[in-house]
């Protein structure tokens, strides 16, 4: 597993190789300096920790000044861990720079982002319920939720209400995974990488990018 | 504005050179298909009633009269599956969309001649 931190930029759409437009996401990613490298004989695994975007100067804390400067760089704003497999080779160093090209070779990526949020929403939106008709005689819950649980619903303690039972509430703003994404292009010049279809978040904000779990 | 990083993604995939052509102007309109592995141009010729969109996404429409029943294809002006579009002739538009186009039949379908450098008349 390969990976980078990013920042979504936008959407548009390309031509692929058969003549289809395509939808597709641009992604300024990296290069991401290695902050730190976390070893099992002090951390107990193995792993990677990159950072992305600095902090504005005025407004950094000194640890942060100081952990960044082992790495020979400034405080970063965004920082991940890559999680490295046991057997996994790497040789990569504290300070070293991970760019998009290390994604030369991927043809497909999953892309972790924190999802837009919707505020309060019904249950219709966010857990796709069925809601009620809206004509034929139904008054006042088109949209209501209907029945929390029956009466045997937890046996022998009435009618409570399960954990986990789905109302309404607030949607959105969760960490989200889109998976199996085509990796379209990669500009090493300008750090951009281009993934087929929408990923999770607003634009401008901060994405993971790896390659794909499922096609490694 | 746009985002100078999406310009760029989009300005790879966007083609260089679009002959100059407005809404009201007769356009030919050569499109490739593909016939089992081999790829032929066919094409469509008639009057721009509409332009639509920006940048990558932009499109526009092309309406002739087929046996006195009207068609209409709807192009994007970067695809890769358009070979040229090539002006024919000039037509004078007052607006921007050409539908009223659509409830017109016979002579009245043409629109008079605008003087232009960009169109070659055959």
């Amino acid at each position: 597993m390969i990976m980078i931190l990013g920042k979504k930029v936008g959407m548009t759409q390309v031509y692929d190789e058969a003549g289809k437009m395509t939808p597709v996401t641009v992604i300024q990613a990296g290069p991401c300096p290695v902050l730190q490298v976390k070893t099992v004989e002090t951390d107990g695994y193995r792993a990677l920790q990159l950072g992305f975007d600095d902090i504005k100067t005025s407004r950094v804390r000194k640890p942060a000044e100081g952990h960044a400067k082992k790495a020979n760089t400034a405080a970063k704003r965004f920082i991940r861990e890559w999680r490295l497999a046991e057997k996994d080779p790497s040789e990569l160093k504290t300070g070293d720079m991970v760019a998009v090209s290390i994604f030369a070779e991927t043809k497909f990526v999953d892309v972790i982002g924190i999802s837009k949020g919707k505020g309060f929403q019904g249950v219709m939106k966010r857990h796709n319920f069925g809601g009620f008709p809206f004509s034929h005689g139904t008054e006042r819950k088109h949209r209501a939720p209907g029945s929390l649980s029956g009466n045997a619903s937890d046996r022998g303690h009435g009618g409570n209400i399960k954990k986990g039972k789905r109302m309404a509430g607030h949607m959105g703003m969760d960490r989200v995974t889109t998976k199996n994404h085509k990796l379209v292009s990669i500009d090493v010049e300008k750090n951009l990488l281009v993934i087929k279809g929408p990923v999770p978040g607003a634009t401008g904000s901060y994405v993971v990018v790896r390659s794909a779990k499922s096609h490694s | 504005m746009k985002n100078a990083l999406l310009q760029h993604v989009e300005d790879k995939s966007k083609k260089s050179e679009i002959p100059y052509f407005e809404v009201g102007d007769t356009v030919e309109v050569g499109c490739k298909i593909q016939e089992g592995d081999k790829v032929r141009v066919q094409v469509f010729s008639g009057t721009v009633i509409s332009r639509a969109g920006e940048g990558m996404s932009e499109t526009f429409t092309v309406r002739r009269i087929v046996d006195e029943e009207g068609v209409e294809r709807r192009f994007p002006i970067h695809s890769v599956n358009i070979d040229f579009i090539r002006p024919v002739r000039s037509g004078q538009a007052r607006r921007a969309k050409l539908f009223y186009l659509r409830e017109r039949t016979g002579k009245a379908v043409k629109l008079s001649h605008r003087h232009s450098e960009h169109t070659v008349t055959k």
